[in-house]
């Protein structure tokens, strides 16, 4: 049947780990009560969840051109999904919203 | 599994309906090119889900093609990458004239632009 | 399996379609745009359409996303509540739907080999253009060389839609930059929409953004690159580097000041460059004329047909690149420098 090696364990452990923060990420952005508290959950989603999906394909594909591709894919969404959540939490500041102080948006 | 297929078609003919219905019923400009936006992108849809082959792979020749390998149909592709395009140059016109409008109404409302329009 | 991953995204893609037909804040229904146009790109993934996915994802999600913002930004952010009532519309839509669904019944099977538009020109297209046209990438093949009326058509199109953005917008300086200074924006506007007016602020501001944005700016057009001459072999081509590149002029100007990126890339070089692209493919074409074929008969540009066609669809595929980033920037000019603000 399968061939289980220690790769495709690994692998299947990264995905999960990866599957389950990008739900979290999720359900933090719909239960959290406030504007700097989403963005908690989805920087985690954007930085850890990636790392782990991307890293997990990257085990699968081995030493070739694909692994070096799906690198350059991780370090160029890493480094701009978390530039992305500090320019927003920076200029929510700046505007006027303090955190803590009621929903963000009028549901 | 061919009620799986008609599903993908009649999904996007929902999808389609929708943009359809946000653009017949909105009064708003903007929303009424952001239903524009969705009617052709479900187009698309359609149009892709046509071209799809089972078992084939894109139409790319590279080292893993063995001989006998089926591609997806091209041809549907190449005219949705030309719609595509043109899609976006529709909607830069149509949000050029919205901003021209705006300047000289005031508002984007169709029902206030008709009634300043005939106060005038 | 496959089918589980497409009825997911196809209900993904309803959901989103229904919240849009509903919400009434427009920042949120462009961005709800922006998610459609990235699950659209997803199932073209899984429908084997690489190509095209590609393109939606740069011009749908990236391209609409931009101008739509910058529109907003220019108008009003909120819907009025329809007065009339949707009856009509309703009827109308569901017998146009119904309609369409009977239609449906006579398609193929979804993914039936043997269905009609599988027969003709399409396995001439797949069998014939390695020895006929060269390139791997059928698409690329098909789109410059057997159809290269329709892709001059297209780049023509883009061509006019941008000197229309012009006519209508033109590119006035935004002469209440100086009394803004310092300002602040009405709070009724949404964040990530003040975020495109951080140019207003102090130099050491926003220190983080534009270091990153230093550091990538480079890459993004060097990817740009990249994806451009690489049309040949894998998903890619002239749209979606023009796309690209383009998109770091934009990156550029909304970290910094969209003053100082009419000095990086100005106007006057965009209307050239447009005018170049556009010259190119269609100079391309009349040299095929004087050469003795016909017109975008690229046979005739090198002693061999095959290096003939490499060239052709090379020079082809870099003019619409051409036209497409001036075309681009030129709109994202247009509406990002209208003084306005009359929200």
């Amino acid at each position: 049947m399968m061939d289980f090696c220690l790769l495709d364990i690994l692998t299947a452990l990264l995905l999960t780990v990866g599957c389950f923060l990008g739900i979290s990420g999720g359900v933090g952005l719909y239960r959290l009560p406030d504007f700097f508290t989403r963005q908690h959950a989805t920087g985690v989603t954007d930085s850890v969840c990636s790392f782990a999906i991307l890293f997990a394909l990257m085990l699968q594909a081995g030493f070739t051109l694909v692994s070096v591709k799906l690198c350059f894919v991780l370090v160029f969404l890493i480094v701009t999904s978390t530039t992305a959540t500090h320019a927003l939490a920076k200029t929510a500041l700046k505007k006027g919203i303090r955190p803590l102080l009621g929903r963000e948006d009028k549901r | 599994m061919s009620w799986v297929g008609h599903y993908n078609y009649w999904v996007a003919i929902f999808l389609m309906m929708s943009g359809f219905y946000v653009v017949i019923s909105r009064g708003n400009l903007i929303k009424k090119l952001i239903g524009l936006n969705v009617f052709s992108t479900s187009v698309f849809l359609l149009y892709i889900s046509m071209g799809k082959v089972n078992g084939g792979t894109a139409p790319i020749y590279c080292e893993h093609i063995h001989p006998g390998q089926l591609f997806s149909n091209p041809v549907p592709h190449v005219l949705i990458l030309t719609a595509i395009v043109v899609g976006v140059a529709t909607t830069a016109v149509g949000l050029a004239l919205t901003v021209r409008i705006n300047e000289r109404y005031g508002t984007i409302e169709e029902d206030e632009i008709r009634a300043k329009d005939d106060s005038l | 399996m496959e089918a589980a991953v497409d009825i997911v995204l196809l209900s993904f893609l309803c959901v989103t379609v229904i919240v849009i037909v509903y919400i009434r804040k427009l920042f949120c229904a462009i961005m709800l745009l922006g998610i459609f146009s990235l699950l659209s790109a997803s199932l073209f993934i899984t429908m084997d359409a690489v190509d095209v996915a590609f393109t939606e994802a740069a011009v749908g999600t990236g391209i609409s996303s931009i101008l739509l913002l910058s529109a907003l930004s220019l108008t009003h952010t909120r819907e009025r509540r329809p007065s009339h009532q949707p009856y009509l519309a309703l009827l109308v839509v569901a017998v146009t739907g119904a309609v369409l669904v009977y239609g449906t019944m006579d398609l193929p099977p979804f993914g039936d080999p043997d269905s009609a538009i599988h027969r003709h020109m399409a396995v001439r297209f797949i069998v014939d253009s390695p020895q006929e046209v060269g390139p791997p990438n059928v698409v690329t093949s098909v789109l410059a060389s057997y159809r290269g009326y329709d892709t001059l058509g297209e780049a023509t199109v883009i061509f006019t839609a941008g000197i229309a953005l012009v006519g209508l917008l033109g590119f006035s300086r935004r002469k209440e930059f100086k009394v803004r200074l310092g300002g602040v924006l009405p709070d009724t506007t949404p964040v990530a929409v003040q975020v495109l007016d951080a140019s207003n602020a102090p130099s050491t501001d926003h220190l983080v953004l534009r270091i990153v944005g230093k550091m990538f700016i480079p890459l993004i057009m060097l990817f740009a690159l990249y994806v451009q001459f690489h049309g040949d072999y894998g998903p890619g081509g002239g749209f979606q580097a023009g796309v690209i590149f383009a998109s770091a002029i934009m990156l550029y100007a909304m970290i910094f000041n969209v003053e100082k990126a009419m000095l990086v890339v100005t106007p006057t070089a965009l209307r050239l460059l447009a005018v170049l692209g556009l010259m190119l493919y269609g100079g391309v074409g009349v040299l095929c004329m004087f050469l003795g074929g016909n017109f975008l008969d690229y046979n005739v540009l090198a002693h061999e047909p095959l290096h003939g066609q490499h060239l052709g669809i090379f020079l082809i595929e870099l003019g619409v690149g051409i036209t497409v980033f001036a075309i681009m920037v030129t709109m994202f000019y247009a509406l990002g420098n209208r003084k306005g603000g009359s929200a």
